[in-house]
C-alpha cells in the first residue's frame, strides 16, 4: 500500500467523445479535508469528471496527479485509495447486501468477518443483510452502495449524485460521515445538481457548465443566487 | 494478489449463479437442443452419416452456440449496475479482472461438455470414450482457447450497445482454428483407424492458440476496459 496522497490536481484536462467535448480543459484542485462541490446542470460534464478522477476515464489532454502521481504511476495501490459511488450503484442484485459487501471488502484485501458488520450497521440494514439487494428500494440500494464505497477508507472519495432516493433522516446520516471523512482527512468530491443538500454541507464550491468550469471557490451564503447568475438556468 | 482476485471474481460469479442456476440451466438446453436438431440431419438408420465428422462437428457447434450464449449472458451481469467499474476499481492488477472472468467461463463450458458428451456419444453412436486422455486434452484446449476469445470481447463490448450482435460476429472469425482444431483432432479419434498422434498434434496447435489467446487478452484488457 502507497503513502495516502494529500491532493488531486486537475491540469488542463479534456474529454473528447468523437467530435463532443464532454470536459474542456477544466483546471481543478482539491486537498485534505476538503469537501468539493462539483455542481452543475444535467449533462454539464460532472459525471465525466468523476470518471476521470476514479481513472476509469482517461483524459483526451491534460493530466490529473493524485500527490503528485498520475494514475498509470500510482496502479493498483492508487485506486486501492480510491471510493467511488457513481449514479450505477456498483451492486450485484442476486447477491445479498451482507455478500456485496463481503465481496468489494475482500477485493480489496480487507477482513470481511472484521469490516462488514460495522458497515451494513451503519447502512442501517442489520435486519436486511441476508436479503438480495434486488428488493431493496432505492434508498436501501444507496445506503449499500456508499458502504461499498467507504469500506476500505479511501483517501478520494468520489461521489455522483449520493442523496439521490434517500430520505431525510438518511441524508442527514450521508452529510454527517461525509462531514466526519473530511474532518479525518479524506478528500471528499461530489457532484450534484442539488444545491439545498450542497449548500452547508461542501467547503469549495466548483460550477460546471458545458464541459467547462466557469467558477471555483470557497463555499459561501448565496449559493443558489450565484450559481443561477453563472449558469442561468 | 492477482491470483487472489482472480479466484475472488469467479466465487462471486458461481455464487450469483447458484442463487438462480439461469446461466447454466439456459446453455444446457441450447447446447441439447443443438445436438438433438443435428441429429434430425445427420442421423440415418440409427447411424450417423459420416461417423468421424458429424459427431466432432456436431461437438464442436454446440460448444461454439451454447458458449456464446454463455459468455453473454456472464457479462450481461456485469453490465446491469455497471459492476465491471467497481471490479476495475479494485487495487489488483486489472488483467486479474480478467482471468476471474475466463475461469468462469471455462467452468461454465467444461460443465456443458459434461453433458454434451455422453449425449453425442450416445446420439451418434460415436465412441468418444475411446480415447478419454487425448479426447479430454482436445477438449479442455479448444474450451480454453474460445473462451479467452470470448471473454475478452464480451469485456470489450460491455458498454456497446450493439454488443448482441457484434460479439458472434467478433467471436466467431477468430475461433475459427479452434473449430478446426476441435472437429479435425476429435474426428482423428473416431474413425475405423483411430489416429493419437494426430490428435496429439491438434491439441499442441490448440494449446499454442491458447497462449496466444490469454497473451493478447492479458495485454490489451486493461486499455479495452478504461473509456
Amino acid at each position: 500500500m502507497s503513502a495516502p496522497f494529500d491532493r488531486v490536481e486537475l491540469t488542463d484536462v479534456s474529454r473528447h467523445y468523437g467530435r463532443r467535448r464532454a470536459v474542456k480543459n477544466i483546471s481543478l484542485s482539491a486537498g485534505r479535508g476538503e469537501i468539493v462541490g462539483l455542481l452543475g446542470p444535467n449533462g454539464a460534464g460532472k459525471s465525466t469528471l468523476i470518471g476521470m478522477l476514479s481513472t476509469l476515464i482517461a483524459p483526451s489532454g491534460g493530466t490529473i496527479r493524485y500527490g503528485g502521481r498520475t494514475a498509470d504511476e500510482g496502479g493498483p495501490a492508487l485506486r486501492g485509495q480510491i471510493g467511488l459511488l457513481a449514479h450505477e450503484l456498483h451492486l450485484y442484485s442476486e447477491l445479498s447486501a451482507r455478500q456485496n459487501l463481503e465481496f468489494f471488502a475482500q477485493l480489496h484485501g480487507l477482513d470481511a468477518a472484521a469490516v462488514v458488520p460495522a458497515a451494513l450497521h451503519a447502512a442501517g440494514l442489520d435486519d436486511r443483510a441476508d436479503d438480495a439487494v434486488s428488493g431493496f428500494s432505492r434508498g436501501m440500494r444507496q445506503r449499500v452502495a456508499l458502504e461499498r464505497a467507504l469500506l476500505h477508507g479511501p483517501q478520494l472519495l468520489l461521489l455522483d449524485e449520493p442523496f439521490t432516493g434517500l430520505d431525510d433522516r438518511a441524508v442527514t446520516a450521508v452529510t454527517d460521515r461525509l462531514r466526519r471523512l473530511a474532518d479525518r482527512g479524506a478528500i471528499v468530491i461530489l457532484a450534484t445538481h442539488d444545491l439545498d443538500l450542497a449548500d452547508g454541507l461542501v467547503t469549495r464550491v466548483a460550477i460546471v457548465c458545458d464541459g467547462k468550469l466557469v467558477s471555483d471557490e470557497p463555499a459561501s451564503t448565496g449559493l443558489r443566487g450565484r450559481y443561477r447568475a453563472l449558469v442561468g438556468r | 494478489m492477482f491470483l487472489k482476485t482472480a479466484l475472488l471474481v469467479l466465487k462471486k460469479d458461481v455464487a450469483i449463479e447458484v442463487k438462480s442456476y439461469e446461466i447454466i440451466s439456459t446453455t444446457l438446453f441450447f447446447a441439447v437442443s443443438c445436438v438433438l436438431i443435428f441429429s434430425f440431419a445427420f442421423v440415418k438408420e440409427g447411424e450417423a452419416v459420416n461417423a468421424e465428422l458429424v459427431p466432432a462437428g456436431v461437438l464442436w457447434i454446440a460448444v461454439a452456440f451454447a458458449g456464446l450464449l454463455a459468455i453473454g449472458r456472464i457479462f450481461e451481469r456485469e453490465r446491469y449496475g455497471e459492476t465491471m467499474r467497481a471490479l476495475l476499481l479494485a487495487p489488483a492488477p486489472r488483467s486479474a479482472i480478467y482471468v476471474g472472468k475466463l475461469l468462469g467461463v471455462v467452468l461454465l463450458l467444461l460443465l456443458t461438455e459434461l453433458l454434451l458428451v455422453p449425449m453425442i456419444a450416445f446420439v451418434f453412436h460415436a465412441p468418444l470414450f475411446a480415447w478419454p486422455l487425448p479426447f479430454a486434452g482436445l477438449l479442455v484446449t479448444g474450451t480454453i482457447g474460445f473462451a479467452a476469445i470470448g471473454t475478452m470481447f464480451a469485456s470489450m463490448l460491455i458498454r456497446s450497445r450493439a454488443r448482441e450482435v457484434m460479439l458472434p460476429i467478433l467471436l466467431y472469425p477468430f475461433t475459427i482454428p479452434v473449430l478446426i482444431g476441435g472437429v479435425w483432432g476429435t474426428a482423428s479419434l473416431l474413425g475405423e483407424e483411430p489416429s493419437v498422434p494426430v490428435a496429439t498434434m491438434w491439441m499442441a496447435i490448440l494449446s499454442a492458440y491458447d497462449v496466444v489467446a490469454i497473451t493478447l487478452s492479458l495485454w490489451v484488457f486493461e486499455p479495452l476496459m478504461i473509456e
